[in-house]
């Protein structure tokens, strides 16, 4: 190690600069790109999303000769290439929590806010830079899934053309989906700081209510169902009308209400707790 | 320069920080002293805004922490080890704080060398021992510059390089004009390096002082006497100083120089053995002046708890 004298060394002074949005979300995108777990998580997503399409498209298509009529009746080549999407969001929402708690949970967010004291700046900066990552990622992964499980389906003449009415929107709606989970962990994250707590209401919200709501009487099930996340979410990506579900302009609506509220309701609270 | 006023945090019914009010002058080394849980880290905290207080202020330059535009500028803060993510490497650590206000990559370089971590930047802080740590906290306490350090416990866990490093860092920053605060709850620490002392307990302020008004007011000046005719010595002395018996032989006496008692001695013709200055060690004197504020939580109060006969100052 080394001993210096008490001069800080300074060839010139660095320049004195403001805090900005646009430098505070530069800083969250190094912070972002730095960690394994953020790459580690992107890639599950990913492998999620493709893998469980193409697996379920390959299964389809090998065994569609002796499949029943009512499975035949009820296949869509859409849906079926889309499969690893209703997993692919809880890796991507998971990582959205991540972001946050893990500051929280390493003591670093003592760090954040010291250097931006303001507060604010750093949870617009976090719910944008992830925004942005999680649809560079969700774009793709879900064109892969859809173009490469048409491709396998298309050996048994089963494919759907992305230029049918409605499926390319029905592609990127499932990529809007991803990613709006994803800034729906990040909000769950701001709101609860604690990586466990932020993980279990995650997946109570996109996996556990669902089920639970479906339980009740189809008066109130049907009701209230339309409006979970995921159902919002399964909107985006169907085409055709579909029963029990909103349209996909009111579920990609319903969706970023989520979004945006958990992120009010962490913001508020952001400005009123103690680091 | 930081001012306290009034300084007040209530964590529901514990009172963390109590009616807090001081001033960190430009200039100096500040030592912020109290045991552990009196309230140090939490008055920290409450000064970089990161708590906010119950009552009273904590300025920084006039104004509080958040309200600064570029707070890296004004305040370098060393924060309790930790607050550092360990997955993410030191030069992103640092290249992400600095990003927050523009500071330049190249700067991120100099403060790496400035601290030594050169060979292990790249590497995931997660590795680091906690002297490394400690050397890219006050990397990024540096980063923009700034007028006033606050820092939190920067000594601990660095090895006596390290130590002898930061106090020469110190020292040099408050010789430039800037302020510097730094926490501790061992007084050893501040021996060398603090030129002002302000203690907390429980809360509370103790002392306001400079080191060296605290030195000679903790310093009793007692000597120890041993001598076959420890009986006899007691009598020539007593008229002219306090003297008690510590063991049989040995004679502790306040109120005399070692010249004086020798003279004494050797007028009545009475042989010494040992003739030795005491000094109650600065760790003893700040034991003494902040125990009543630990005990305090352990027992009912009763009143200030009682002091060792043979510790109490002439």
């Amino acid at each position: 190690m080394t001993s210096t004298t008490a001069h800080i060394g300074l060839a010139k002074p660095p320049a004195r600069g403001r805090v900005t949005q646009l430098r505070v979300a530069r800083s969250e995108w190094t912070k972002l790109r730095s960690l394994r777990s953020t790459v580690y998580a992107l890639i599950a997503t990913a492998v999620l999303t493709i893998g469980f399409g193409l697996v379920g498209s390959a299964f389809t298509a090998s065994g569609w000769s002796s499949m029943s009529a009512a499975n035949k009746a009820s296949f869509n080549p859409l849906n079926t290439s889309l499969l690893g999407v209703s997993l692919g969001v809880l890796a991507i929402g998971v990582l959205g929590v991540l972001i946050v708690t893990g500051e929280y949970s390493t003591g670093m967010v003592r760090s954040t806010f010291a250097a931006v004291p303001t507060r604010l700046p750093v949870l617009w900066a976090k719910a944008g830079v992830y925004f942005l990552v999680a649809l560079a990622v969700a774009v793709p992964a879900t064109l892969l899934a859809f173009f490469g499980g048409q491709a396998l389906l298309s050996s048994e003449h089963l494919q759907i053309s992305f230029a049918h009415a409605g499926v390319a929107r029905a592609v990127f709606g499932a990529a809007g989906y991803l990613t709006l989970v994803g800034v729906i962990g990040l909000g769950l994250g701001s709101i609860l700081r604690n990586t466990a707590a932020g993980i279990a209401s995650l997946t109570a919200l996109i996996f556990v209510i669902p089920p639970l709501i479906d339980i009740l009487p189809s008066s109130l099930s049907d009701s209230i169902g339309p409006y979970l996340p995921s159902n919002a979410g399964e909107a985006m990506m169907r085409i055709g009308h579909q029963a029990h579900l909103l349209s996909p302009a009111a579920g990609l609506a319903v969706l970023a209400g989520y979004a945006l509220a958990t992120l009010t309701l962490g913001a508020i609270l952001l400005l009123r707790r103690d680091v | 320069m930081i001012q306290v006023e009034g300084l007040t945090k209530r964590y529901g019914e514990k009172l963390a920080v109590d009616d807090l009010s001081f001033t960190v002058a430009p200039g100096k080394v500040t030592g912020f002293l109290g045991p552990n849980g009196s309230g140090k880290s939490t008055t920290m905290r409450l000064m970089l805004g990161l708590d906010a207080p119950s009552e009273g202020s904590a300025t920084v330059n006039g104004k509080r922490y958040a309200e600064h535009a570029d707070p890296l500028s004004e305040v370098g803060a060393l924060l309790e080890a930790g607050a550092i993510h360990p997955g993410r490497s030191a030069r992103n650590h640092l290249l992400a704080l600095a990003q927050t206000q523009g500071i330049a990559r190249s700067r991120v370089e100099e403060l790496i060398d400035l601290v030594g971590l050169h060979e292990v930047a790249g590497e995931r802080v997660g590795q680091f021992s906690l002297g490394m740590g400690q050397r890219l906290g006050v990397a990024s306490a540096l980063l923009g510059d700034p007028e006033t350090l606050i820092l939190d416990e920067p000594i601990n866990g660095l090895d006596p390089d390290g130590i002898h490093w930061i106090r020469d860092l110190l020292r040099g920053l408050a010789g430039e004009g800037r302020t510097v605060l730094l926490s501790s709850h061992l007084m050893s620490e501040m021996a060398l390096t603090a030129d002002h002392l302000i203690i907390i307990g429980r809360g509370r302020l103790i002392r306001d002082v400079s080191f060296a008004d605290f030195m000679s007011q903790s310093s009793p000046q007692a000597v120890r006497v041993r001598s076959p005719d420890a009986g006899e010595l007691r009598l020539v002395l007593s008229p002219h100083a306090h003297v008690s018996t510590r063991e049989p032989g040995v004679l502790e006496v306040q109120g005399m120089s070692s010249e004086e008692i020798g003279e004494r001695a050797a007028e009545s013709g009475l042989v010494l053995y040992e003739l030795a200055p005491l000094q109650v060690s600065l760790e003893d004197a700040f034991m003494r002046l902040t125990r009543d504020e630990v005990e305090y939580t352990n027992s009912t109060p009763t009143g200030p708890a009682p002091i060792e006969p043979e510790r109490i100052a002439a």
